[in-house]
């Protein structure tokens, strides 16, 4: 892939007034970007050029279906997963992208009525062989709504670093780790003199740094993000995004979302899924700027959705 | 977080354009108090519907305030400090002097029972929600389990003594309360009135656990699965003390009602007045033991019971009710500290 180009440091967090807000063309009130979507897309601030690692598969689906109570929900997927870019699955409500996102940790085996079909691979292993705590720890998950547990910032980042059944490892012996995935998720500074506190009295977008960080600590080589940024503001996304770019190097990441900006931001591939199909797979340049199918041209443009 | 902000904004921006075209000011509901101009133009039955709500509500809050007030006054009247330190008296006649005695058996009963009724409710009440809540499988279960449930909390607690003598006079049960010679068993023990007096507060615990329990968003059960963990390290670790306003509120909630509890004392519980031990262990023996609570003074002493000495039913309904109140008061701060604390 693309060699790289000016490297900023990996783990910067920028924080700048209003760096995601897509400034729409002179004249326009945002409405216009109905009809031009596509341009305004790409004359976007970009924040996917930098370091980013060798690019090599991870993870991989092959005719992945999954039904809900018999129903089509994702249709014969064949999707690779790569570290060292960023993957964003994007496409209207119900189209699968969650469900997609959901089989990749399994997670989607919770719900009583789902059955999957195909096979899905992590570094060449079928998932299916694998135990299932071990695969949901190399595959680590964030949701839409930040989640904290209701315990202090350190037992949410502790809680996966405890094995069960096992003598709990001591606050001492931990604190190394907890504080390097803080650091990781670019939270460590904010709240590294406050530790014990209760971590559902941080801000949203911190919670959801505490959620990502709570996930790093784990150690997984694939990080699935479900809309992470659509209960925070602009500022908090802005750093999230800048996060999920510095992470792209070490772990393979996939984000699902439900805004076009954001993906053209921070996607290095793009999925389009539609109907449970995956309708297009690209490099987000092309994705956006140059679609094959005539479903990705009028959603990326804001024609449907 | 973001949103109310946002709604808010949004409402200040829209009444800001609204004055400053021709447009009336949009009336603001719910938090006001009716306008008569409104109200004028609402039929006469609708204006008569809303003045007896008043008049409903206000009425409660009448009962409610003289029924604390007269027990309050006839309460302080009546209660000396020094007789709740003191062990009372079993008197014969009907005369009330100022050796009959303090409450302070009543008291250690009415503290006994409660305890012990809660230590039983609390662990099974918690364990049958989580069953219900994350398990409730197969549902035919789930659905038999929560009929009984139901069935427990409707049955007047007259029914549950009276079940409770019948099954605990058994001679396999004779080792939670006292054995005559030849073989009958007695009954009556606080271990026997505790054990039913937790199926008053079972009910109040996994309601509120289950409630609790199911506010949880399943997103933060994945979010626990995610990293790795299994079912009952999740209900360990993340839902229950996510539950424990849940739990502490039908706890407490049971807590009172075993306490202003009276059937099940007045027949499970022996009816001696002071605590009356069985054998010389020392925690044993009172349990198994009978006794009296605050309830059972109470009764005894009211002009409808043996005692008739009013002004000690007074007294004692007195701190009764200052009790249950409390309790009331810390379940309304339980509920109160905090709402859902993933609400978006």
């Amino acid at each position: 892939m693309g060699p790289l180009k000016t490297p900023p440091p990996v783990r910067r967090i920028v924080v700048d007034d209003q760096p995601t807000i897509v400034q729409p063309p002179a004249g326009s009130d945002g409405a216009g970007q109905a009809t031009d979507g596509a341009s305004a897309l790409l004359s976007a601030p970009r924040k996917r050029e930098g370091k980013r690692g060798q690019v090599r598969k991870r993870m991989e689906t092959a005719e992945l279906g999954v039904q809900y109570a018999g129903k089509p929900a994702v249709k014969g997927v064949d999707l690779p997963v790569n570290q060292g870019e960023v993957l964003a699955l994007i496409g209207p409500s119900g189209c699968g992208k969650t469900t997609l996102l959901r089989s990749l940790n399994r997670l989607v085996d919770q719900t009583p009525t789902a059955t999957r079909t195909g096979t899905i691979f992590l570094d060449e292993r079928d998932v299916d062989l694998e135990d299932v705590t071990n695969l949901r720890r190399q595959v680590g998950m964030v949701f839409q709504q930040p989640n904290p547990f209701p315990m202090s910032v350190f037992d949410n980042v502790a809680y996966g670093l405890r094995e069960r059944g096992s003598r709990r490892p001591s606050r001492a012996a931990l604190r190394p780790a907890v504080e390097e995935a803080l650091d990781r998720a670019g939270l460590l500074e904010e709240v590294k003199d406050n530790l014990t506190h209760p971590a559902l009295r941080l801000s949203g977008g911190q919670q959801q740094r505490l959620c990502i960080a709570r996930s790093l600590a784990v150690g997984p080589e694939v990080l699935l993000l479900d809309e992470p940024c659509s209960a925070l503001d602009p500022r908090s996304t802005a750093i999230i995004e800048e996060l999920v770019m510095g992470l792209r190097a070490e772990i393979a990441i996939v984000i699902v979302t439900h805004n076009l900006q954001q993906a053209y931001r921070v996607a290095d591939k793009v999925g389009f899924m539609y109907l449970g199909d995956l309708v297009e797979y690209g490099h987000a340049d092309q994705v956006f700027g140059a679609p094959k199918a005539k479903r990705t041209r009028e959603y990326v443009s804001g024609g449907f959705g | 977080m973001s949103t109310p902000a946002t709604t808010d904004s949004r409402a200040a921006s829209l009444r800001r354009r609204l004055q400053g075209s021709k447009l009336p000011k949009l009336p603001r509901r719910n938090r006001d108090v009716l306008s008569e101009e409104e109200m004028v133009a609402w039929p006469f039955i609708d204006r008569l519907g809303v003045a007896l709500a008043w008049f409903c509500g206000l009425l409660l809050i009448a009962i409610s305030a003289s029924i604390v007030i007269y027990m309050l006054v006839r309460g302080i009247q009546y209660v000396k400090l020094d007789a709740l330190g003191h062990h009372p008296v079993v008197q014969s006649t009907t005369t009330i002097t100022g050796t009959s005695g303090g409450y302070l058996d009543p008291i250690e009963g009415t503290l006994i029972l409660t305890t012990l009724g809660t230590l039983i409710a609390l662990p099974i009440g918690v364990a049958t929600a989580v069953w219900l809540s994350e398990y409730g499988r197969p549902a035919w279960l789930a659905r038999a389990v929560e009929s009984g449930v139901e069935i427990v909390a409707g049955t007047p607690t007259i029914v549950l003594a009276i079940f409770g003598l019948l099954i605990f006079s058994k001679s396999a049960f004779g080792f939670l309360s006292f054995t005559a010679e030849g073989g009958a068993v007695f009954g009556r023990s606080f271990f026997i009135a505790g054990i039913m007096m937790s199926l008053i507060a079972l009910p109040l615990i996994v309601g509120a656990t289950r409630e609790a329990l199911q506010s949880i968003p399943a997103h933060v059960r994945e979010a626990s699965y995610s990293l790795g963990k299994d079912k009952i390290s999740t209900i360990r670790r993340v839902l229950i003390p996510a539950s424990r306003k849940g739990i502490a509120t039908g706890t407490t909630l049971g807590m009172g009602r075993i306490a202003g509890d009276t059937a099940i004392v007045v027949i499970l519980l022996g009816a001696s007045l002071t605590l009356e031990k069985q054998g010389s262990t020392p925690v044993i023996g009172t349990l198994k033991g009978t006794g009296s609570t605050l309830t059972s003074y109470v009764y005894n002493n009211s002009p409808a019971g043996e005692g008739n000495a009013p002004q000690k039913a007074y007294a004692a309904a007195f701190i009764l009710l200052v009790i249950v109140i409390l309790m009331n008061f810390v379940v309304d701060l339980i509920a109160r500290k905090g709402s859902d604390p993933w609400a978006r």
